[in-house]
């Protein structure tokens, strides 16, 4: 069939450019239409729809609260604020944005269902930057030797314990300095 | 650029007025506007670029401590301008390297803006935002990097047909460039940092542009689509969210940033991609098979309207170039550079138009225009 030739069957002018199917109680019925006449009978065929984003993230925040029956009422989502930026959480709820990286903190665990929901995941996975990363390699080491610590404790192992606690020390130092440097 | 526009331009650096200038200066030699519209990934060259037109990876990137900009005031988005500003214009000899060069986007004049977004290279709301926004561009704009769009940097790296993996490590070493000398917003569980939570962890959108002209005319394109999104990818137009499949050009990308590694978000994308390949050549085989001749008439048909008509709207041409191309591909008409039809994919979009003109355009200027555009590309003058 060579669509291209076929005139709109609205308006009967323009080239029909949409091609739209409707499946209403079983019955099919067809209609080949120009984007202008398309537009207006709201048959607007595109990938994304138009769909705000906001409106999706609003709908998921008050399908998917954190969990109990008083978490389901807006105003103790609304209250959340973050102390950064000033962004509510109901704003952020209405913009579909965060405002700084603070935000991700300050709505911690109410960000959690929604980045599950989104993301099927709420753990990064991917590249640790240099720098930034060094920190966060840093704290880990520091978890590592901390239970290390505990144990030599338990054990009374206290000549191991102290290398270990200088070790821990020295690590707080380097990260709380670069932090500095940082800030 | 009207006098309005001038107007607005007085609060800018002087070094941005320098380029546009050069950019006006540029756009009185027809040859040099021409040469304007090119990009490296409209080469046709690289893997499967008969199918695959191009490669993109974007990496979204936060500067710690410094509100997104979309809730920045001024002058915290102008702390991320100067930022950026002082790393590309640092002469050292790592830096000078790079080939980067940054354009305000306040000092470009609406059409200019409009071939940036026309050659994938900014979004139309960066396009729209002036306040202390910019573009950085490497000489061949294979690496682009948007500055204060919704999130402070976005770097893009755009390559002709399938290259996913060199994509990612080199918008990879301009990113570890970046960080090596920004503070970056990053999360040890959240990954980096982004305003819009759709982007966070690895910050990294891969996409493909796919020609797929053999799906579409033996109808299994929805079927192969909607398989396509359920494996967590999204399926867009040509130019973006909310646009529509034109000339059977479509877009492919991940949608999943977070608890995924990049190698893992781009290799998922490169395999559904070679499916996407291998079905959409299957369905050639079988069109030629069938209908060698209907398929030979269809892209003859094609190349004759583009070479003689007169006035020719976007869709229309985007639809027979779309039967050209698989016309060239299947060598059942005379050849044509894929670069050529690549080019001819966005010097055929209003902007471009207009840019190439120099002039002011309306519906039926442009439709005028652009048939004679196609016209003088494909005459090869």
């Amino acid at each position: 069939m060579n669509r291209r030739n076929m005139l709109c069957e609205r308006c009967g002018k323009k080239v029909a450019s949409v091609h739209v199917t409707k499946i209403i109680n079983g019955n099919k019925t067809e209609l080949y239409l120009c984007d202008t006449c398309a537009r207006e009978k709201g048959e607007n065929i595109s990938f994304e729809g138009k769909f705000p984003l906001h409106q999706f993230f609003s709908g998921l925040m008050s399908f998917f609260p954190s969990g109990d029956a008083d978490a389901m009422a807006p105003s103790s989502y609304s209250g959340l604020q973050c102390p950064e930026c000033g962004l509510t959480y109901a704003q952020f709820g209405q913009i579909g944005r965060l405002g700084c990286d603070q935000c991700y903190e300050a709505f911690g665990e109410n960000l959690v269902p929604l980045l599950r929901r989104l993301h099927g995941n709420q753990r990064h996975m991917g590249k640790i930057p240099a720098r930034a990363g060094s920190f966060v390699k840093a704290k880990r080491e520091i978890e590592r030797l901390r239970e290390k610590l505990q144990r030599k404790v338990d054990e009374e192992a206290f000549e191991e314990a102290a290398e270990l606690r200088d070790k821990i020390r020295k690590l707080e130092g380097e990260i709380s300095s670069g932090g500095e440097d940082h800030g | 650029m009207d006098k309005k526009e001038r107007h607005k331009n007085k609060s800018n650096p002087p070094e941005s007025e320098q380029i546009v200038q050069e950019e006006q200066t540029g756009s009185q030699v027809p040859e040099k506007r021409r040469a304007g519209i090119a990009s490296k990934w409209m080469e046709g060259s690289g893997p499967e670029a008969d199918i695959v037109i191009s490669s993109r990876v974007r990496l979204a990137r936060n500067v710690r401590k410094l509100p997104f900009p979309p809730l920045a005031s001024d002058g915290q988005r102008e702390k991320v301008h100067q930022l950026i500003e002082r790393i590309v214009q640092n002469r050292d000899e790592k830096n000078s390297k790079l080939n980067l060069r940054m354009l305000n986007i306040s000092a470009l004049a609406p059409i200019s803006r409009q071939v940036l977004v026309e050659k994938h290279l900014i979004s139309p709301l960066l396009a729209k935002e002036s306040r202390f926004s910019a573009i950085v561009l490497r000489d061949d704009e294979v690496i682009s990097i948007m500055v204060n769009e919704e999130d402070h940097f976005r770097i893009q790296c755009l390559m002709p047909g399938l290259q996913l993996e060199k994509a990612w490590q080199e918008a990879s070493y301009y990113d570890d460039f970046l960080e090596s000398q920004v503070d970056y917003a990053f999360h040890e569980e959240k990954g980096y940092l982004t305003a819009c939570p759709t982007n966070v962890g690895t910050g990294l959108r891969a996409s493909i542009m796919l020609h797929l002209p053999a799906l579409s005319i033996t109808r299994q394109i929805n079927r192969i689509l909607s398989a396509v999104n359920q494996v967590g990818l999204a399926v867009r137009g040509l130019y973006g969210e909310g646009t529509e499949a034109v000339g059977n050009l479509l877009q492919i990308s991940n949608q999943i940033t977070l608890g995924q590694s990049e190698n893992e978000i781009w290799q998922n994308l490169y395999g559904v991609t070679k499916q996407l390949i291998s079905q959409e050549k299957n369905a050639r085989e079988h069109l030629l098979n069938e209908g060698r001749e209907k398929l030979a008439d269809r892209a003859g048909r094609a190349f004759g309207i583009l070479k003689h008509a007169r006035m020719i709207d976007s869709n229309e041409a985007m639809q027979l170039l779309s039967d050209v191309r698989l016309g060239v591909d299947l060598g059942l008409i005379e050849s044509i550079p894929l670069k050529k039809l690549n080019e001819l994919l966005v010097l055929t979009r209003p902007g471009c138009l207009q840019y190439l003109t120099g002039k002011t355009l309306n519906a039926y200027e442009r439709d005028l225009e652009r048939a004679a555009q196609i016209q003088r590309e494909l005459r090869g003058d």
